[in-house]
Parts: structure tokens; C-alpha cells; sequence
């Protein structure tokens, strides 16, 4: 299998005269299809380090390594040291993403129909009625109830949950081929984070997407990740397989973290590392 | 695919909504009364490009003549008609406003879209320039520009909005550099949207509301500036006298014949206060959230 991200010495710091590492020298790679999962205590550089795959760290902060990610056809592009226009043309099909506030991500004065059609058009060529329809089965795909009155809706005239829907039918609208979803249901209410976990993984699972997860809610990442890459103060800690990390920590901090999220063990057992299904058992 | 289940939450979908805090009434209120009393003023200067009551230079009417069926709101020391030149004022008003305010929200925002985008020196570049030209008063401006291309309505426009301009561009790089901050712009960027469709797309629209009562108290205070120019003589020249023209001429009469002090003054008023409820109620509109970043 080839490589759908490939991380090599990635620093993130503060321009300026102290030039602060706020991500120090991080490198991991993830398979096409893969689904990876990142995690950390808050402030650990976790969303940094997605900033920086998509190419879009603002002003103070610039990165120096690379970070290569697949095209698909064989070709490459360097995130960190690509233009900015070259970046315009490749995101959006090769890289999708979700954040942590569905609120704050869609524009809260534009409907959200409008919102969606624009990847639709740009990347996949929809027009007019087409457009219109491919909006509609969008939003009906991350089985949002009556598509018609959401797509005329402004963002805050919706739920938490649906927002965070309709954030994720915007992250896929232009078909990526790797999703990185930052912390995507740490604003939900529990009742609700479930069935966007279901979601976003049957999404991943049924356009064969890769996936990074990012989240510092171990049971979460457990349920919906093969790999593991665990990160502190701006480094990575530990990297590996699910399972491995679960079960036989190596680091110190990882087996506080998994220490901490004791609870999961009893859920162990029954879920073999890879498989699918919320881990947390919120009924929807 | 899994069939989902909405829960309630997902289900009831104004179940968090977050209103406007400000009561809907106040908000009709404001643009009603606004409205009209701005409504009155713009329609009273176009009808001053259709038809006058009395030719501008026309001096028949007797001096200083108090109100009457003839002269509606009297006669001034040269005996011509004051309603005539009320209108005029009125017309001389409403260009100001728009044009200082037009002037102002053209350079303002672009000026301060480029700070906003743009690297570090050119902001920094921009942003001191602006304070500098923030702190310089508008009259000084005013006079600098009088003395260059002569005192005319045109050179109070250009000035005031040249002023204006400064402020606007700040207030617009500190929205924009908000709104840029956000997560949907970074969303939007990550589906693949260019700069300029970017500005267009989602900055202009979010940076709108909060400039839209700045300008209009601009509008306001094009308004007094241009009758504070006309006060000192730096005005357009009479017979087409503003506002501030007629304030200063009924000046040294405005015992024996107080309407010719009175009227121009209420007008100036009438117009700020209309401009101003306007804006408000306005942006209650443009910002059906009642949530921008401000
Ligand atoms: N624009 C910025 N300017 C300065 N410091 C920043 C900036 N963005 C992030 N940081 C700092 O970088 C560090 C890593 O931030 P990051 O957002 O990647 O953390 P995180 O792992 O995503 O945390 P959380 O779980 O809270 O989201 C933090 O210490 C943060 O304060
Ligand atoms: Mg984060």
C-alpha cells in the first residue's frame, strides 16, 4: 500500500525573536485508507501539526520539515513548502477537514446550501439543477432530515449535531481522499457524539478515505483508529498499532494516559483493534 | 451504510438557538422613525433637482420676511426664498453624505482588507499610517485640501472622506484579521477557495455589519462637517448654499428673524438623528444572528 501522508521532521514555531517550537521535530507517515489516530493533553501541538498538512498555518507560526501528501496519481506535494496557489488547487480533493466547533466552522451569515455548493461546482463540475440536487444528497448523506429546509438555513438556525453534519458533508462535498478530523465531537453532547463518530466512520469506510483523527479522549480514538500516535509538548511520544498501544505501553506518559481512561479495559476484549462501532455507548 | 437514529437534540433543531438579544420591536421602531425623518430629507433633495419654489439668486421676496403663504419659511437679508434654499441645503446634504461616505467605505476597506492579508511589514506600514492619520483632525484636512484645489463641495467631500477613510480601515482590519481567524475561513480555504474568492465569499460579508453603523454615523458627521467648512467660509459658495452657510449668514439677524437660524439647525438635526436610527435598525437586519464578530 502506498502513502497517503508522509510526515518528516515536522517544526511549527513562533516567528519572531524567541521563535518558541510549539511542534518539535514530529514525523509519521499513514497508508492509503489507514485511519490514524493523534493524541495528546490540550495544547500538545495536535492541531497544529493538522494546520500544517493543510498547508494553512497563519502569520505568526511557519513550519520547516515536510509533509508530503498523495495526489492519487502518483505525484506528491509538499505542504510545507508548496505556494499558496498551489495549495488552492490540490486541497479541497486531496484533503478535507472537520473541526472541533461545528459553529465556528460555517459561515454564520451564509446559507448553508450556498456553503456546500461551492466545493460541489469547483471540484466536481456541478451546475445549475444538477448543483442543486448534488447539494440536497450531500446533506442527505450525512443523514441530515429534511435536506430542502436545512440547505435555506443559516448555520445557527440548526443543532449542535446537525452542525457538526453539515460541517462534515462540507468536509467531504469535494471527495478527499484523506480526512483529518480535529477533535470532532469533543463540543458535542454525548448523546449526540455517537452517531457523529458512526458517521464520520462510514463515511471513511465507504469512499475508502484515509483518515487522521485527532482527539484526547482515548476510548474515542481507540474505537475508530488503527494506529496511534500519541504527542506532548510538541513531540511525539509513541507510535503504533491500536491494539499495541492499549494494551502494552511503552512510555511512561502513554501509560498514565491509558491509566487515566482505566474504564476501557472492560470494553477491550469484546473489540478487536481495527474494528468498527462507537466505542462509547451512547444510544441515539 | 448504518441506518442513525436522531436523537432528540439532533431532532429539535431550535432546541439552542441563541436569539438576538435585542428586542425585534426597538429594531422596527428604529428603522421607522429613521426612515422617515432620512425619507423626508432624501425626497426633499431630489425634488430640489426637479423644481424649486423660487429661482436660488432670485432677491424679490422683501428682506428678512417672516413666513407666509408665499415664502414658506421666509426670506433672508437679500430678500430671497428660504424654503428654496432649504431644499438646496438639503440636496448639498445628501451629496456629502454619500459621497464622503462612499469615498470612506471604497479606500477604508480596501486599505484595510490589505493589511488585514498581507505580511507583516506592509500591515505594520499600514497601521501606522492609519494612527497618524486617525489623529489628524478633519478640519486641518479640510482646510490642506481647500487650499490645494479650492474651496468647493467637492474639496469638503474629498476631505471628509478622505478622514473617514482612516477609521474605516482600521475597524476593517481588525474584523477581517477576526474573521480570518475563524474556522469556517479555514474550512472554506481547505475545500480549495482563492484568496480573492475567499474576500468575497466570506470576508466582505462578515466585515459588512460592523461597518455599517461607523459609516452611517459618518454620514451624520460628513453632514456637520461639511456645514462646519460652510460655517468658516470653506464651503460651496451661495447662491447654492448649505446648511451651514445659512447657519452663518442668519447669524447676525437671528433676533428679528429667528426661523432663518432655526430651520437650517433643526434640519441638520433631523437628518443626523434619521441617519442614525437608520444604521441601527439597519444592521439588526444585515445581522439576522445578532451575533457578529464585533
Ligand atoms: N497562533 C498561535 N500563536 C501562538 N501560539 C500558538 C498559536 N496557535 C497555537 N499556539 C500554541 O501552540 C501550542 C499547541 O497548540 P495546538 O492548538 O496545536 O494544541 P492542541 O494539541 O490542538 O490542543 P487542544 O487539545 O487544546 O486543541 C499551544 O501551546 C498553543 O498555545
Ligand atoms: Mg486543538
Amino acid at each position: 500500500m502506498s502513502a497517503m501522508l508522509e510526515i518528516e521532521n515536522l517544526s511549527v514555531h513562533l516567528d519572531g525573536p524567541d521563535g518558541r517550537r510549539l511542534v518539535d521535530d514530529v514525523s509519521f507517515d499513514l497508508a492509503d485508507g489507514q485511519r490514524l489516530g493523534v493524541i495528546g493533553e490540550s495544547g500538545s501541538g495536535k492541531s497544529l501539526t493538522a494546520l500544517a498538512v493543510l498547508g494553512l498555518l497563519g502569520h505568526p507560526l511557519s513550519a520547516s520539515g515536510s509533509i508530503r501528501l498523495s495526489l492519487g496519481d502518483g505525484d506528491t506535494v509538499d505542504t510545507v513548502s508548496a505556494p499558496g496557489r498551489r495549495l488552492d488547487g490540490v486541497r479541497g480533493r486531496t484533503v478535507g477537514a472537520v473541526f472541533q466547533e461545528p459553529l465556528a466552522s460555517l459561515d454564520p451569515l451564509m446559507r448553508i446550501g450556498a456553503q456546500l455548493a461551492w466545493p460541489l461546482r469547483r471540484h466536481r463540475g456541478f451546475r445549475a439543477d444538477a448543483l442543486r440536487r448534488a447539494v440536497l444528497d450531500a446533506l442527505a448523506e450525512v443523514q441530515l432530515p429534511e435536506p430542502e429546509r436545512i440547505a435555506r438555513s443559516l448555520i445557527h438556525e440548526v443543532s449542535g449535531g446537525q452542525r457538526q453534519r453539515v460541517a462534515i458533508a462540507l468536509a467531504l462535498a469535494a471527495e478527499p481522499r484523506l480526512l483529518i478530523a480535529d477533535e470532532p465531537t469533543t463540543a458535542l453532547d454525548v448523546t449526540v457524539q455517537a452517531g457523529v463518530l458512526e458517521l464520520l466512520q462510514a463515511a471513511v469506510e465507504n469512499r475508502g478515505m484515509s483518515l487522521v483523527f485527532i482527539s484526547h479522549d482515548l476510548p474515542v480514538v481507540a474505537g475508530i483508529a488503527d494506529r496511534v500516535v500519541v504527542m506532548r509538548g510538541g513531540r511525539v511520544v509513541e507510535i503504533g498499532d491500536t491494539r499495541r498501544i492499549l494494551t502494552a505501553p511503552r512510555e511512561e506518559y502513554t501509560r498514565t494516559l491509558v491509566g487515566a481512561s482505566r474504564a476501557l479495559d472492560d470494553l477491550l476484549p469484546a473489540r478487536p483493534a481495527g474494528s468498527d462501532g462507537p466505542t462509547s455507548g451512547g444510544t441515539e | 451504510m448504518s441506518v442513525t437514529v436522531l436523537t432528540e437534540a439532533e431532532r429539535n433543531p431550535r432546541s439552542r438557538d441563541t436569539r438576538s438579544r435585542r428586542p425585534r420591536r426597538r429594531t422596527s421602531v428604529n428603522l421607522l422613525v429613521g426612515g422617515v425623518l432620512f425619507g423626508i430629507i432624501a425626497v426633499v433633495a431630489i425634488l430640489s433637482l426637479v423644481a424649486l419654489p423660487f429661482e436660488p439668486s432670485d432677491t424679490t421676496g422683501g428682506r428678512l420676511q417672516p413666513p407666509s403663504p408665499e415664502h414658506w419659511a421666509g426670506t433672508d437679508r437679500l430678500g430671497r426664498d428660504l424654503f428654496t434654499q432649504l431644499m438646496i441645503g438639503a440636496r448639498l446634504a445628501m451629496l456629502t453624505g454619500v459621497g464622503a461616505v462612499a469615498i470612506a467605505a471604497v479606500l477604508g476597506v480596501l486599505v484595510g482588507l490589505v493589511a488585514a492579508m498581507a505580511g507583516r511589514w506592509i500591515d505594520d506600514a499600514l497601521s501606522s499610517l492609519l494612527d497618524i492619520a486617525i489623529a489628524f483632525p478633519t478640519l486641518l484636512l479640510a482646510m490642506l485640501v481647500v487650499a490645494w484645489r479650492g474651496a468647493s463641495l467637492e474639496s469638503a467631500i474629498l476631505a471628509i472622506g478622505l478622514a473617514g477613510s482612516a477609521v474605516i480601515a482600521r475597524l476593517t482590519r481588525v474584523t477581517a484579521t477576526r474573521v480570518l481567524a475563524q474556522d469556517f475561513v479555514t474550512a472554506s480555504r481547505t475545500s480549495g477557495t482563492g484568496t480573492l474568492r475567499l474576500i468575497r465569499l466570506h470576508v466582505l460579508p462578515n466585515v459588512w455589519p460592523t461597518l455599517i453603523v461607523p459609516l452611517a454615523l459618518q454620514f451624520g458627521g460628513a453632514v456637520v462637517a461639511e456645514a462646519s467648512l460652510s460655517y468658516v467660509g470653506l464651503g460651496s459658495p451661495p447662491p447654492n448654499a448649505s446648511w451651514g452657510r445659512m447657519l452663518q449668514e442668519a447669524q447676525s439677524t437671528v433676533l428679528v428673524a429667528p426661523t432663518a437660524a432655526i430651520l437650517p439647525g433643526l434640519l441638520l438635526v433631523a437628518t443626523i438623528i434619521g441617519i442614525n436610527l437608520l444604521a441601527d435598525g439597519l444592521r439588526d437586519v444585515a445581522d439576522p444572528t445578532g451575533r457578529t464578530l464585533r
